[in-house]
């Protein structure tokens, strides 16, 4: 091709002058850039340092004891972390114990099994079920889910287990209302299936069809394809998502509110009500002062030290898995 | 088998090659289908025993699709169809009744890009073989190292076997990727392109190994590269839009072929 290559050399002969904006601007675009990232930082200090301080006095009058104290008592001050934060990492570990099998499969199901033209409606249907407003999953969950879990879950189960060792504390239900720490799980569990799902589904779909096909080509099934290939491949970003999870559930706040009993009880049973500490700060910001304002911002505060765990907790794993 | 080893491949009056050894795969009359696009038409041809045969064309001239019908690998996606009949020892591969599985671990197959599992060295060779076998420690030791070797990758790997195998070179995994299929013990191996994304050292060492396979192996490969065709196949088919233009042994190919198209290919006046 004469004609390009000599235009090419055409235009090589003249001096390069840039047309494009002038250098300045980059300097601007560069600090706006800077400080967006700062902003980030600036922010969560703030968040932080005002908590602490809000809660310090807390810490202060009951020390250590504020954490392993199960007392919350407004008349006699008297206020300790121990039932909120045990209901916080209960409800939420629950969550994660239903959630994620179940949105392993929906993601296998979609990326694998499922055909063509029901992919789109499933996949859509999933990110509608992450749209509906927490408020309303509380309201379904205390209105509807309740009542029917208490008749048709924690009577049956209580009487089977009744006096039995272990099960017979884990899963009594004293009063069976419906609402308590397995409730608030099972509601947790539905809001955050999808966010695990659709993380993972986008995962799994990104494993290159090669792997997928050298897979199947040593003859494997397809669960031995996607338990030994497929699912480990992208065991970094599942575990990524789950953490996501985790930590929505460990916040979640209106729909556990509605749904956990706000019970100030230490209770081993699953089935009975108790509180989370996002529940027990909305039930009492509104007339709280003094000491007990005091001891809901340490509560937050707790809640923030849970979730930076997590966030530690997920670094160290998906580092694990990256080396192994 | 007799029967389909009298069967030359579909041109006849021209000169048929004078197979060395008996046949292993006969493709009769193999049309195959991506949704309403014909990928392959009317294919018959002959795969010989211990053999390497290569397949090559430009691209999209159906040559890799010739070789995901021979294993079926194809029928992971339900819109593509493969009619006619693959004699693997003269039993139809395309028959329905065929366990997939069981046949895609006798045809093994080996891709463009080296495609270790998230797993370690051993036990992407030794997942394979715990698949279809229950062996003891010892033997599944033994085999491991035997494919490793054959593969000439044990002299590299064999003081981190434990390692991740996603940690070789592309090179490394390439040979991972033959060991594996190599354990198996499969009849037939398929080559898609498996140098395609190896430098020139890596390439010449797969070349080798492939010499010192074809001992034991029945293999087919795809390539892209003429010289390497040239270099390492006994015979060679030579496709074109979804056809089988010229097969024959690669020195009457490459240095008298029968066909007009097939000359041009090989001295890269198209494709």
């Amino acid at each position: 091709m004469p004609a390009l290559s000599q235009s090419i050399a055409v235009a090589r002969t003249r001096p390069s002058v840039r047309k494009g904006p002038s250098r300045g601007l980059d300097a601007v675009f560069r600090t706006c850039s800077y400080g967006a990232a700062l902003i980030v930082l600036l922010l969560l200090g703030g968040i932080l340092g005002s908590i602490v301080y809000g809660g310090w006095p807390a810490f202060r009058e009951f020390g250590f004891g504020f954490l392993t104290s199960s007392a919350w008592n407004i008349g006699t001050e008297q206020y300790g972390a121990l039932v909120a934060v045990l209901g916080t990492v209960a409800s939420a570990f629950l969550a994660l114990l239903i959630g994620v099998p179940v949105s392993l499969g929906i993601a296998i199901f979609l990326t694998q099994l499922c055909p063509g033209w029901a992919r789109k409606p499933v996949a859509m249907t999933i990110e509608l079920l992450a749209a509906v407003p927490s408020i309303i999953y509380g309201m379904w969950g205390l209105f509807v889910f309740a009542p029917l879990f208490a008749r048709f879950v924690q009577i049956p189960v209580s009487n089977v287990v009744e006096g039995l060792p272990i099960v017979g504390t884990l899963l009594y239900a004293r009063v069976p209302s419906g609402v308590g720490v397995l409730t608030a799980g099972v509601i947790l569990a539905i809001m955050i299936v999808p966010f695990i799902a659709s993380i993972a589904r986008d995962m799994l779909d990104q494993i290159p069809t090669v792997l997928r096909e050298s897979a199947y080509g040593i003859g494997c099934t397809t669960w031995e394809v996607v338990r030994h290939v497929l699912v480990p491949q992208a065991a970094v970003s599942i575990i990524g998502a789950i953490m996501l999870g985790l930590g929505r559930a460990l916040g979640e706040t209106m729909a556990v509110t509605f749904v956990v009993g706000n019970a100030n009880r230490l209770s081993a049973s699953i089935f009975d009500p108790s509180s989370t500490i996002a529940s027990r700060i909305a039930n009492e910001f509104n007339e709280a002062d003094g000491l007990q304002l005091n001891a809901l911002m340490a509560l937050g505060c707790l809640l923030f030290i849970i979730t930076f765990i997590v966030l530690i907790v997920a670094r160290l794993l998906t580092r694990r898995v990256q080396a192994a | 088998m007799n029967a389909a080893s009298a069967l030359t491949p579909g041109f006849t009056g021209r000169e048929a090659p004078a197979p060395a050894r008996g046949v292993r795969i006969a493709v009769k009359d193999l049309n195959f289908y991506y949704g309403s696009f014909h990928g392959l038409k009317n294919i018959n041809l002959n795969f010989y025993d211990r053999q390497v045969t290569a397949l090559i064309g430009p691209s999209g001239c159906g040559k890799s699709t010739l070789l995901r019908t021979f294993n079926r690998i194809y029928s992971l996606y339900p819109e593509q169809r493969a009619e006619g009949e693959i004699l693997l020892d003269g039993k139809n591969v395309l028959d329905s009744s065929v366990d997939l599985n069981e046949l895609r671990s006798r045809i093994g197959m080996v891709f463009q890009k080296p495609t270790p599992f998230p797993m370690s060295i051993y036990d992407n060779v030794a997942f394979g073989l715990r698949l279809y076998e229950k062996l003891p420690k010892s033997e599944l030791d033994g085999r491991v190292e035997e494919s490793l070797r054959k593969s000439a990758l044990w002299d590299e790997v064999k003081d981190k076997l434990k390692q991740p195998g996603t940690g070789l070179s592309g090179g490394q995994q390439q040979r991972l990727c033959i060991a594996r299929t190599v354990a198996q013990q499969p009849e037939v191996i398929l080559l898609d392109e498996p140098t395609s994304a190896l430098d020139p050292i890596s390439t010449g060492r797969i070349e080798e190994l492939m010499e010192q396979l074809r001992d034991e192996f029945t293999i087919v490969i795809v390539t892209h590269n003429m010289q390497q065709a040239a270099r390492i196949s006994q015979y060679t088919a030579f496709m074109y839009l979804g056809e089988l233009v010229e097969f024959a042994q690669t020195d009457k190919i490459f240095m008298n072929p029968a066909e007009r198209r097939t000359q041009d290919y090989i001295t890269g006046r198209f494709g």
